[in-house]
Parts: C-alpha cells; structure tokens; sequence
C-alpha cells in the first residue's frame, strides 16, 4: 500500500466526501466563513438550501449544528483547526455532553499550514477534542483516506472532530484501498519487525520516507497509519508492542496528541521503549511548510533518529 | 425542590414561571402524552438553572411526577441540577452553559424550515446571559436568515449571581439591541398572563424572528426573595421556606 505521486490535500477530500453524501437529504453543511478553505464550499454550490453560512462565528455554529441534530439532521461543520479549539467548550457541553450527532472538520492544522504563522498553526487541536467522553477524532493523512473517513461518518453514533491539511501530500491510499478503511482500525501501511512507527496526518508520508532511509540502514520498520485517534486501536499498537520499539509521528504537541495516546495503552498494557516526534511545547511562526517542519523536528529525518535510537540501545528486549 | 435539595436556583426560576405556564398552557404544540414527539414545538430553557421551573411546568402537564421532582438535584435522579435532555423526557436542550440556547434554536428552526413543519421553537434567556456574545452571533444569524418560526423571551429580572446585572454589567436597552439586530421586539409585564399569551400569539404569527423582552421580578411571589440578589442561588432554611409556601399558597 505504499504511495504513488498523485497530489491533493486531506482538505479536498473533506469536500470530496460531502458531494457524496449529498444525496442523503439529512446531510446539511455549516460554515463559519472559511468554506473556500476547508472545502464545503463545493457542497455549498451545489446545495444551497441545504448550506448554512454563519459568518465568522464559531461558537453559533456549533450549537446550531446541535439545535439542527436534535431535529434527525446530519451536519458537517468545518472551520480552521485552530477555530474549532475557540468552540471547544460548546463542543463539550452542547454537543458531546448531549449526545448529539455534530461532525467537526478542522482545516489547516498544525505546523504544516506553514506562512499563515503561530496564530494559524494548531498543535492542540487532537488533544483537547480527545478528552471529551464518546468524541471521535481523526486526522487523515491523504485526500482519499479523508474522503473515505468522512464518508463513514454518516452512520457513525457519535461526534466527531477531524482534522484535515492546508498544502498537498502524496497519495497514500488509491481510492479502492481507501475505500476498505474503517473509524477505529489503523492501517499497516508497510511490514516490519524491528520497531514500529505509528504516526497520523502528514507525517505518515514522511513516515514512509524514514521507513525507506531505515530500510538502506538495514532497519525494517513497520509503518502504521493511525488515521483515528480515538477510540485508538489498542490492538495494532499492542501489535506493534511486539517490534520492541516504537516511535509516534505527529504535527501535534507531543502533549496530548497521538504520542500521549499510544503512551497511555503501552504503560498500562504493554510497557515498551518508545520515542516521540512532534511539537515539543512550542509555539511556531511564519515560514514555508517545510521550513517550519524542519524547525520543529517534524522530518523524516527526526523519525530516522528516533528509531535509530531505540533500535541500537544496547539492552533492548 | 430547591428546599429539599438545599441547593438550586429559586429567584431565576420564580421570575420566569408565569412565562412557562403561558408557553405550555396556550402557544405551544406538545402532547404530555408523547413528549418525543418528532413534530412538536421546541422549548429551549438556555437559562438552565432555572430547572426547577421547567420541572415544575412539566409536572403540571403530567410529563413528571412528584416523586421525579422530590429527586432534584440528587444522585440518579431524572431532575438534574441543570435541564439535561439526556435525562429527563420533555427537556429538549441540556443547559447549564449560558449562551448556547440561542444558537440552538436557530438550529431547531432552520431544521424545521427544511422539514416544511409548522413547528416553533422558543428559547427563554436571562438578561445576565445575554452578557454572553454567543448570544449576538445567533441573534445575527437568525436576522439574516429570515428565520421566522424562532421566538426568544428574555426574562429581564435585572439580577445575576453576583448582583444586580446594571451593577454587574450593564445590558441597556434589551429590546432596542434585538431591533437592531433585525428582530421583532414585543415588551410585556412578564407576570401578566394576558400579556402572556398575546405576545406569544403575535410572536409565532410574525414574520421573523421576535424578542419578548418580559419584565419580571426575581423571586416573585415570595417577598424576602423578591428583588433579592442572595436568592439567585440559594435555597431557603425551614422558617424562609414555611414563610414562601404560606405565600405562595
């Protein structure tokens, strides 16, 4: 399942996926000013009636996608990544808490959403969505993956928080292979059995690359794409447990994030020697997508060293 | 309830149950007997800690008993300290985070505008909670999308927690903000039912959204709650509470 070169942002398959799920009537689309970024705007075009634009006003949107849920609607809110952090607490107490059915894309996340700078650059937004109870939250790393995942999102019981890239990477999924991806269940993306990277979002494409790197090293690295966040899938990290070694890839702060998560089922479950990349309790700046990723240690190189790391320390069971 | 439980919120919910029997006695379309009714107008009680008013109202219709109600505020009890749709049958919206109920009516009447229903919903706000700004983004968007199946009542008992909201932070004149904002405003004696019942009348048959900015009285009916800041929040001793029912009777 290793990448071809077929450019798209996980964005653009937000806005893939709701055209196809346009043919439920319950689907309705609400946007807070930033349509043309996330990608509903696609949506809106086409379905006008059923598209509430509701200005630069976040916190509204979310309840009235609850008002709206309440009454059998579906609906699809996006925003920026780091907008939907200002919405948090309506997230928390009129939706999640409620049992309501609100779906929440976050655009634009991370590090990666580069000249926009540190007031545009998320590094929270998994963590915080991921404390609250029956949330599910996930961040896609390629524009098929994110389509597929968000067109499962129609049937699915719970809330949702998915983040979703500004710029470009590489097909990781065709859309067949994607097709068969389910919320909850991780997705080897390459074998191996001296250590296991488990990453989510962009950094899987720079996962695969370490894979490669490790591989001329003579290193043979399993490659995970933990595409869900929560509820994670305790059993491919369990799996992964056994390579001895495992490192998390994430343009997050390890705080919270995707590295904490895989942390909180090994320490209980499986104690295992593990490394994390991503945002070390930092906040970035203005600069190109790569500048900043270098800045931070979000490379395919820093995976390189991580795993490099643990594999060569002596002791390693 | 708020005795029994010695914890709770009685002037906020004295102030705006006039309003309550209005709405479930004349302007609302509900069936005690199918609360869940898919079609049935939405009551949204933003201002959460006023439960014991919605209990009491749903009791009255026959949704609640006595016996849910002696439970208020207690573990496992259907009548949570703020309404909470999960728990109890007839709460449409979970409260207890100010600002929100708004928003969510806009949510419900637009649902109800792409349904083709007849159904209404009405939100009921405290004149402290329109200190929230959530609340003027949804009374912006409501105005702009010409939703006309929306009422929101302000219960303007001019006090808050901590003291009297011109005090606190001064909401000026409620209803010419609503008209501003693009609403159809109507200023009644909120414990005139007369007025009531007409307002909520002339709100469902306009056509857009309407403020009923209720002037009320914190703690009415009770004389040392009344216009009282220290009973926002706090429930009456055994000689306070054997005063109010005497009262109230």
């Amino acid at each position: 399942m290793t990448g071809i070169s077929e450019p798209g942002a996980s964005r653009d398959g937000y806005g893939d996926a709701l055209l196809d799920l346009s043919s439920d009537e319950r689907v309705v689309v609400l946007e807070a000013d930033l349509g043309k970024s996330t990608k509903s705007c696609h949506f809106r075009a086409k379905y006008p009636n059923r598209t509430f634009c509701l200005g630069i006003a976040e916190q509204n949107m979310a309840l009235v996608g609850a008002g709206l849920a309440e009454a059998g609607k579906i609906p699809f809110a996006s925003t920026f990544a780091i907008f939907s952090e200002r919405a948090f607490e309506q997230f928390r107490n009129g939706i999640a808490r409620t049992g309501l059915v609100v779906h929440l894309c976050g655009s634009h996340g991370g590090m990666h959403t580069g000249q926009d700078g540190s007031s545009a650059q998320s590094t929270e937004d998994l963590g915080i969505f991921r404390t609250l109870p029956g949330m599910t939250v996930m961040h896609p790393c390629d524009r098929n993956s994110a389509r597929s995942l968000t067109r499962n999102l129609l049937s699915h019981e719970y809330p949702s928080y998915t983040r979703t890239a500004r710029n470009k990477t590489r097909e990781i999924y065709s859309e067949e292979e994607a097709d068969n991806l389910e919320i909850g269940v991780a997705s080897e993306l390459r074998a191996g059995e001296d250590a296991t990277i488990i990453a989510c979002g962009v950094m899987v494409e720079r996962s695969l690359d370490a894979a490669e790197e490790l591989s001329h090293r003579g290193i043979e690295v399993r490659v995970v794409d933990m595409h869900t966040l929560k509820p994670i899938d305790k059993d491919a990290i369990l799996r992964a447990a056994k390579t001895g070694a495992i490192v998390t890839a994430e343009d997050h702060s390890v705080i919270g994030g995707l590295g904490s998560a895989v942390a909180e089922i090994l320490s209980e479950e499986c104690p295992t020697r593990m490394k994390m990349v991503g945002v070390r309790d930092k906040f970035g700046e203005s600069g190109s997508p790569e500048e900043i990723m270098n800045k931070m240690g979000l490379t395919s190189d820093n995976i390189v060293q991580r795993v490099i790391e643990l594999v060569q320390k002596p002791g390693r069971t | 309830m708020v005795y029994k439980a010695q914890s709770g919120h009685p002037g906020g919910s004295l102030s705006c149950i006039d309003i309550l029997v209005g709405l479930y006695r004349s302007a609302m379309r509900f069936d005690p007997d199918n609360p869940g009714w898919g079609d049935r107008d939405r009551f949204v009680m933003s201002k959460g800690h006023a439960s014991p008013a919605v209990y009491s109202i749903l009791r009255d219709v026959g949704v609640l008993e006595d016996s849910d109600l002696d439970g208020f505020r207690s573990l496992g009890s259907v009548c949570q300290g703020h309404v909470d749709r999960k728990w109890t049958e007839g709460v449409d919206f979970s409260a207890g985070s100010l600002g929100m109920g708004l928003s969510f009516g806009l949510g419900s009447a637009l649902a109800a505008r792409l349904d083709v229903s007849e159904r209404h919903t009405w939100v009921l706000l405290g004149d402290g909670e329109i200190q929230e700004g959530q609340i003027w983004e949804a009374a912006m968007a409501a105005s702009h999308l010409e939703v006309a199946n929306l009422t929101a009542i302000i219960d303007r008992n001019r006090i808050q927690n901590d003291n009297f909201v011109d005090d606190q932070m001064r909401v000026g004149d409620v209803a010419s903000k609503f008209h501003s904002f693009g609403w159809n405003v109507i200023e009644i004696d909120g414990h005139d039912m007369s007025e009531i019942v007409s307002a909520l009348s002339e709100a469902k048959a306009s056509d857009g959204p309407t403020a009923i900015v209720a002037a009320t009285v914190k703690g009415k009916g009770v004389s040392f709650m009344e216009d009282n800041p220290a009973f926002h929040g706090a429930a009456p001793n055994d000689e306070q509470y054997a005063e109010a029912m005497e009262e109230l009777s």
